[in-house]
C-alpha cells in the first residue's frame, strides 16, 4: 500500500502543483482546504484568500488530478487561535503577523493531528520553502529556492516532530516553473494571480485597519502624538492607525513646530493603552536589538554559535546578529542598528539559508 | 422523461402540434400527481424547480399573498429553504414566531395551535424532519389550528416524508404540501407543491404566468414527466420500501450498538422514518469519520453542507438543546432504494472499523 499525502489546497497555484507533484512521487493524494472565516450568514468569504471561489478551483484542480477533496470547518480555531489574537495584539499596540500564528496554531497543528486521523502520511502544503534531512536524520528548514518568493520566515516556528510529517515540495521550484508546471498540467490555478491581502480581511472592505476597526472598535480610541521628548504634536483617531516605522498619514504636515525642520517623521512607537502614539526622525527609529518571546529552534536547541542572521519582517533583508540567552529571555543583538523594527513581529534566525529558529518581538532596545 | 429531452423539444407554452405534445405531457403529469396525493383537482398542482422552491411558494407566496404581511408560525427544526423565507419574511415585516420541540425533535401540536395569531396567513410544520428523520404530528397540528378558529393555510415540507410516509392531502390535512422529485427516486431540480383550491398565492417567481401564474417560467417538461413517473413507483412501492430500508436500518443500528455500545440514537424512536439514522459517536469527530467513510465507500452526511462542502452545526440539533461538542459527533445514515437489508450489516461493521481507528 502506496503512503498517502494530506495536501492542503488553498485554491492558488503553489497547493495545486504540491498536489501533482505527490502524485507524481507515488503517493494517494488527499486534498483538503480549511474553511477559516466565514461571512454572517455562515458563507464562505467572497473576496480574499481563501474564498468560495478558491474552494472551487481548488476542488476543479482535485477533480482533475483525479484525487478526492474536502473541505475541512476550521472557523472555531481559526477565530480564537488568529482572529482573536490579531485584535488583541493591535489592541495592545503591536504589530502581529496573524499568518504566523495561523501556521503554529491552525495549519501545522490542528491540521497535523487531522493528517493522523485521516489516515494520511504526511502533510504537504504548497510553501515556498525546503526541508532537507540531515546524515544523522535531523531535519533543516531552508529558504526556498526562488528568494523572491521565500515563506520560510512564516514557518520558522516547525520543530523536528513537524518537520518529520511535512513536505514542501514547491520551495524546490520557481515560481516560474510552479506556473508553467501547472499550465502543462492543464490545471486552471495556472494563471492565477498570487494572493496578497489577509485572508479574512476580504478586498473592498477598506483594509485590515477597517476590519480591525469593525471588530476590535476599542482600538479605535482617539489619542494624542507626542514627540519623542513627550511634547505633544498632534491627535490621532485610533492606535490601529499606525505601525512602527510608518511615515505616511500621520496628519502632522499642516502643524507648526512638529515638523518645521523639514526632516520626515515616523512613527516610532505606539502605546495601546494610553492611546499615545511617539513620532520621531529617521534615526530615531534605529534600535540595537529587540527581546523575543514564543521562542522556538528547529533543531530542537538553540544553535551553538551565537552569531546569526536576522528577518524581522517578511521582506527584510537578512542581518548580521548575534542571539543571547539574558535574565530568563532570548535576546538578539543587531551588527549594525535597524530601523522599524516592530514589536508583534517575528524575529527570524538563519545561518545562510537555513532556518535556526525565531520568536516574536516583545520589546526592542537601542 | 427521454423523448423530452430531445424528440419533444418543443417549449409547451406554443400553439403548435410539438409545443402540445410538451404541454399534453405536463398535464398528464399532473393529473397523476394530484391522484397520488388525493387532491380534488389536478391544479392544486403546481410545478416548481424542486423543494425549496415549493416551500419558498408556499411561505413567501401565502404571507405576501394581497400584498398582506401576514404571519408565520413554523418550527425550529424545519429545512432552511422554510426557516430562511420566513426570516426574510420577517424583514419585509411579517410577524414570525418558531415554535420549539422537544428532545426528539418533535413539535407539539397545542404549542403551535397557541402561537397561532389571528393574523397569521401560514402555518408550515415539516411532515419529517430530514435530519433527524422524525415524524411531526402535521395531521394534529392542521386540526388543532382549525379547531383554534384560525383560516391560516396549513403547510407541510414532506419533501423527506413521501418516499415511505403516506402523504395525501387527507393524511396530513395540509393546504400546502411540498415535494421534490430527487427524494423519491425522481430527477433533481424539480418538485411541486400543492395548493388546495381557493388558496390564495402571491407569485415567488413572476413572468409569462404559468401555471397559472403562481410560477412562471419555462416548463421543465422532462423534468415534470420523470417526476410524476417516479412517484407512481415510489407510492406503489411504499409497503416494500418501508420493510427492506427499515430492515436495513435496524440491523445497521443493532450491528453499531454491538460493534461501538456506548452509541446514542437520536431522535424519536417511535416516530420516525424508516430510511432514517442519527447517531452519535461520543468522542468521533463527524468530520473525520465522514471522510474516512467516503474513503470507504459508504457516503453519509452530519447537519448539511454548505456552498464550499464544509459541514455546518446543525439548527435542527441546537433546537433539541444538544450542545456543540455533541453536535460535532453525530452522523447521519440514510438508506435508499438503491440499498438492501444487508447494506446495513455492511456498513454498521465499516462504521465500526472507522470508530475503531480513531479512537
Amino acid at each position: 500500500m502506496s503512503a498517502t499525502a494530506l495536501v492542503a489546497m488553498s485554491g492558488g497555484v503553489d497547493s495545486s502543483v504540491a498536489a501533482a507533484l505527490m502524485l507524481e512521487e507515488g503517493y494517494d493524494v488527499v486534498g483538503v482546504t480549511l474553511k477559516q472565516w466565514e461571512g454572517p450568514g455562515g458563507e464562505m468569504p467572497t473576496a480574499g484568500c481563501c474564498t468560495v471561489g478558491d474552494a472551487v478551483d481548488a476542488r476543479s484542480v482535485a477533480a482533475r488530478l483525479g484525487v478526492p477533496y474536502y473541505v475541512l470547518d476550521y472557523v472555531d480555531e481559526f477565530r480564537t487561535e488568529v482572529v482573536d489574537r490579531f485584535g488583541a495584539a493591535y489592541l495592545a499596540g503591536l504589530t502581529p503577523n496573524p499568518c504566523i500564528e495561523c501556521n503554529r496554531r491552525v495549519r501545522f497543528d490542528a491540521l497535523l493531528e487531522r493528517t493522523a486521523a485521516l489516515g494520511c502520511d504526511v502533510l504537504v502544503t504548497g510553501h515556498h520553502a525546503r526541508v532537507r534531512t540531515g546524515s544523522d536524520g535531523t531535519r533543516h528548514l531552508l529558504a526556498a529556492v526562488d528568494r523572491s518568493k521565500d515563506q520560510s520566515y512564516v514557518l520558522h516556528m516547525l520543530d523536528q516532530r513537524t518537520l518529520a510529517r511535512v513536505r514542501l515540495p514547491i520551495g524546490e521550484m520557481t515560481k516560474d516553473e510552479v506556473r508553467a508546471r501547472a499550465a502543462e498540467l492543464g490545471l486552471r490555478t495556472a494563471s492565477k494571480p498570487d494572493s496578497q491581502d489577509l485572508c479574512f480581511v476580504g478586498k473592498g472592505d477598506g483594509g485590515y485597519r477597517a476590519f480591525i476597526r469593525r471588530h476590535f472598535p476599542q482600538a479605535a480610541r482617539a489619542g494624542h502624538i507626542v514627540d519623542t521628548s513627550g511634547v505633544e504634536v498632534g491627535e490621532h483617531a485610533g492606535a490601529v492607525d499606525f505601525t512602527v516605522g510608518q511615515r505616511r498619514g500621520l496628519g502632522l504636515a499642516a502643524r507648526s513646530g512638529a515638523a518645521d525642520d523639514g526632516d520626515p517623521r515616523y512613527v516610532v512607537a505606539v502605546d495601546a493603552a494610553t492611546a499615545t502614539v511617539t513620532v520621531g526622525r529617521k534615526q530615531d527609529l534605529e534600535v540595537g536589538g529587540c527581546r523575543l518571546g514564543d521562542v522556538s529552534f528547529v533543531a530542537g536547541s538553540p544553535p551553538s554559535d551565537p552569531e546569526v542572521t536576522v528577518k524581522v519582517r517578511y521582506r527584510a533583508e537578512p542581518a548580521a546578529a548575534t542571539v543571547a540567552r539574558e535574565d530568563g529571555s532570548w535576546v538578539v543583538r543587531f551588527g549594525a542598528p535597524l530601523h522599524a523594527v516592530a514589536p508583534g513581529q517575528a524575529a527570524v534566525l538563519y545561518r545562510d539559508d537555513e532556518v535556526l529558529g525565531g520568536g516574536t518581538i516583545v520589546a526592542t532596545f537601542r | 422523461m427521454a423523448p423530452y429531452l430531445d424528440e419533444v423539444f418543443a417549449n409547451p407554452s406554443g400553439i403548435h402540434a410539438a409545443s402540445q405534445r410538451a404541454r399534453n405531457a405536463i398535464e398528464a403529469a399532473r393529473e397523476r400527481a394530484a391522484a397520488l396525493l388525493g387532491a380534488t383537482r389536478p391544479l392544486e398542482i403546481v410545478f416548481t424547480g424542486g423543494g425549496t422552491e415549493a416551500d419558498n411558494l408556499a411561505v413567501a407566496g401565502r404571507a405576501l399573498s394581497g400584498n398582506e404581511r401576514g404571519g408565520v408560525v413554523t418550527t425550529a427544526v424545519e429545512h432552511e429553504a422554510v426557516l430562511a423565507t420566513a426570516r426574510f419574511l420577517e424583514r419585509l415585516g411579517c410577524p414570525l414566531t418558531v415554535v420549539g420541540v422537544d428532545g426528539t425533535a418533535r413539535v407539539s401540536p397545542e404549542d403551535v395551535a397557541s402561537a397561532v395569531r389571528p393574523d397569521t396567513a401560514v402555518v408550515s410544520v415539516m411532515a419529517a424532519n430530514n435530519e433527524l428523520g422524525t415524524l411531526e404530528p402535521v395531521r394534529e397540528v392542521a386540526d388543532a389550528v382549525r379547531a383554534a378558529g384560525s383560516e391560516a393555510a396549513i403547510h407541510t415540507d414532506a419533501v423527506q416524508a413521501f418516499v415511505s410516509e403516506d402523504i395525501t392531502v387527507s393524511s396530513t390535512g395540509a393546504d400546502m404540501i411540498s415535494l421534490a422529485a430527487h427524494k423519491f427516486g425522481g430527477p433533481k431540480g424539480v418538485g411541486l407543491l400543492y395548493v388546495r383550491d381557493g388558496v390564495a398565492l402571491e407569485a415567488v417567481v413572476h413572468g409569462g404566468g404559468q401555471e397559472l401564474g403562481r410560477r412562471s417560467g419555462t416548463h421543465n417538461v422532462a423534468g415534470i414527466v420523470g417526476m410524476a413517473a417516479a412517484m407512481d413507483e415510489a407510492v406503489g412501492d411504499r409497503v416494500d420500501f418501508r420493510r427492506r430500508i427499515g430492515e436495513a436500518r435496524d440491523r445497521f443500528e443493532a450491528g453499531l450498538r454491538r460493534a461501538v455500545p456506548d452509541i446514542e440514537v437520536n431522535g424519536s424512536l417511535r416516530h420516525r422514518l424508516v430510511q432514517h439514522s442519527h447517531v452519535r459517536i461520543p468522542g468521533v469527530a463527524a468530520e473525520t469519520l465522514l471522510i474516512r467513510l467516503d474513503q470507504a465507500g459508504i457516503a453519509a452526511a452530519a447537519g448539511s453542507a454548505c456552498h464550499s462542502g464544509a459541514v455546518e452545526v446543525s439548527h435542527v440539533l441546537a433546537a433539541i438543546g444538544m450542545d456543540e461538542t455533541a453536535a460535532g459527533e453525530c452522523v447521519r445514515f440514510t438508506f435508499g432504494w438503491v440499498n438492501d437489508a444487508a447494506d446495513g450489516e455492511k456498513a454498521a461493521l465499516a462504521v465500526a472499523d472507522v470508530v475503531e481507528l480513531l479512537r
